[in-house]
């Protein structure tokens, strides 16, 4: 096995050896669909969102709920705790680059987020008849996009965050607004029009549009593609740039 | 060929000088000590060794390489102060993934032998004892079967007996021909390991020598202490040879001299049928060497 792959396997094993972290990152986002879809009238037609179930867009939110968690609550306050406690630094004297611990960290939280969906997707499917995504490769493409950008902020958080407890302070401060813009309180579909065009631009929001788009069938739309590369190219580079080792 | 060549280092934080110019050569198969108060640059000079900081000026070389050489990683060893682990990994977890970076790893259960560390194989690191921490960092410094092993405070946080143990593991691994570079401030530790000492303070090397050289360098005199059985005359202890002072504390006499002082003064002490009850020499340590050197106590270092 290769050095990354060991170490790849000793982050998952850690990971999995933190109750909260399991909880909220695998879990939690099925529990929210199973919640959400016991409640009868979510499971009726709605004329407010154009006809269709609130349990059915409550399963795209779920989706970029998992991502959000995993790439702004859990990786930069795994990734800032290691430098505060040297261990990044202590792994720059042995043969293992430090950035291969980074990138184990990125494998299982891409590891995590895809089990974790798999499940939000069965749960919405075996549960409650929400219908798997209609268009599988725009889901996969809008998943992929979603995570890379939100790991790109969560890496920038973890970047300049000078311990893991203001990592995950940090990383809780963007949570809410962010996920606010994935309409995890409101869905989307009810927002006002401004609403929407500002949530649009969001990371999450533009996210939560393309996995939509790609569940009921189309191709996520060049509008949400864009806003997700820009939000990873640019974040991605500047935590690349202040990204510090100890 | 020395294996480590440092020549006129220097590194500064901003306005602070940490290191001003240090320079020393370490020879293969020795363990050379770095000793010297807080501040004074040690874990510096030794970060720079081990390639985690670049100089500012001077030249280190480390194997014939720049220190930054990725290829050295594999040879050199490192023990640093306050760097921790993951709160749950196990011990077993650690060395296994550990010795998964490195070539030619060491066998990693008699590496946790040697170091007492067999019983906690399945503890987690945040339950492990500091000293056990500090084993298993050691362990960790060495499980890479390292040509070089830099340790910054090897012994710190353990208790008596540990520190003993480990103090043998250590002269064991040099005996193998690990050459080892050992950043202390316990004067015991330097001078029972160590061949030579760099003494280290304000930023440069104020002394370079084998841990008696330095001792002899502050002085070469004794103090002898005793209680005469009857009454002794300063006269006849101050004519003798190599006597350069009598002191008196109450009914002790103190000599103090160089050379035979100790033979000359028992002899005639013996020659006027006096008895020299509990008799104390004391000798000039490293912790006088040390103070000397620096105008610090070791305690504060």
């Amino acid at each position: 096995m290769t050095v990354f792959a060991k170490l790849t396997r000793s982050e998952l094993r850690l990971y999995l050896r933190e109750p909260m972290l399991v909880f909220w990152g695998l879990i939690f986002p099925s529990v929210l669909v199973v919640i959400l879809g016991c409640v009868p009238a979510f499971r009726e037609s709605n004329p407010d969102i154009g006809g269709r179930r609130v349990i059915d867009l409550y399963v795209g939110i779920a989706v970029i709920l998992t991502v959000a968690m995993l790439a702004l609550q859990v990786a930069p306050a795994v990734l800032a705790t290691y430098r505060e406690r040297g261990i990044l630094r202590r792994l720059a004297t042995t043969p293992a680059p430090p950035v291969a611990l980074l990138g184990a960290q990125l494998v299982v939280s891409m590891l995590t987020a895809v089990v974790s969906i798999g499940l939000v997707l069965l749960v919405g499917r075996l549960g409650f008849d929400v219908p798997l995504p209609r268009r599988p490769a725009g889901f996969l493409l809008a998943f992929l996009l979603t995570a890379g950008a939100a790991l790109a902020i969560g890496l920038l958080v973890a970047a300049v965050a000078p311990s893991g407890k203001a990592a995950n302070a940090i990383g809780s401060v963007l949570f809410f607004p962010t996920m606010f813009f994935a309409g995890l309180w409101t869905p989307r579909e009810a927002f006002p029009e401004v609403l929407r065009r500002i949530s649009d631009l969001t990371p999450l929001g533009a996210g939560e549009k393309a996995v939509a788009a790609a569940m009921s069938g189309s191709w996520p739309s060049w509008g949400s593609l864009t806003v997700l590369v820009a939000y990873m190219v640019v974040f991605g580079f500047a935590a690349a740039r202040l990204f510090r080792w100890e | 060929m020395p294996v480590i060549d440092v020549k006129h280092l220097s590194k500064r934080y901003g306005g602070t000088v940490a290191v001003a110019d240090v320079s020393f050569t370490v020879e293969a198969g020795e363990i050379f000590g770095i000793l010297g108060p807080n501040g004074a640059g040690k874990t510096t000079t030794v970060e720079c060794l081990a390639g985690l900081r670049t100089p500012d000026g001077g030249t280190v070389s480390v194997l014939g390489c720049e220190p930054r050489d990725p290829q050295l990683r594999q040879s050199v060893g490192v023990q640093l102060q306050e760097s921790s682990l993951p709160d749950k990994l196990t011990v077993r977890e650690a060395l296994e993934l550990w010795s998964a970076f490195y070539p030619q790893p060491a066998d990693w259960r008699q590496l946790a032998a040697d170091l007492g560390l067999s019983g906690k194989l399945g503890e987690r690191y945040a339950k492990l004892s500091g000293g056990q921490k500090q084993r298993l960092s050691i362990a960790l410094a060495l499980v890479g079967n390292p040509r070089i092993a830099i340790l910054d405070e090897l012994t710190t946080g353990l208790d008596p007996q540990a520190r003993r143990d480990t103090w043998e593991l250590i002269a064991g691994v040099r005996d193998r021909g690990v050459t080892i570079v050992l950043v202390t401030h316990f004067m015991e530790e330097a001078e029972r390991l160590c061949d030579r000492l760099a003494v280290i303070d304000s930023g440069a090397v104020v002394a370079l020598d084998t841990p008696a050289g330095l001792v002899a360098r502050v002085s070469a005199e004794q103090r002898i202490r005793f209680r005469p059985s009857v009454p002794v005359a300063d006269e006849l202890l101050t004519g003798l040879d190599g006597v350069r002072e009598v002191v008196r504390h109450g009914p002790q006499v103190e000599v103090v001299g160089h050379g035979n002082v100790l033979q000359v003064v028992t002899a005639a002490l013996a020659a006027h049928e006096i008895i020299a009850n509990d008799l104390r020499v004391e000798q000039a340590s490293l912790d006088d060497a040390f103070v000397r050197l620096t105008g610090r106590a070791a305690e504060e270092a």
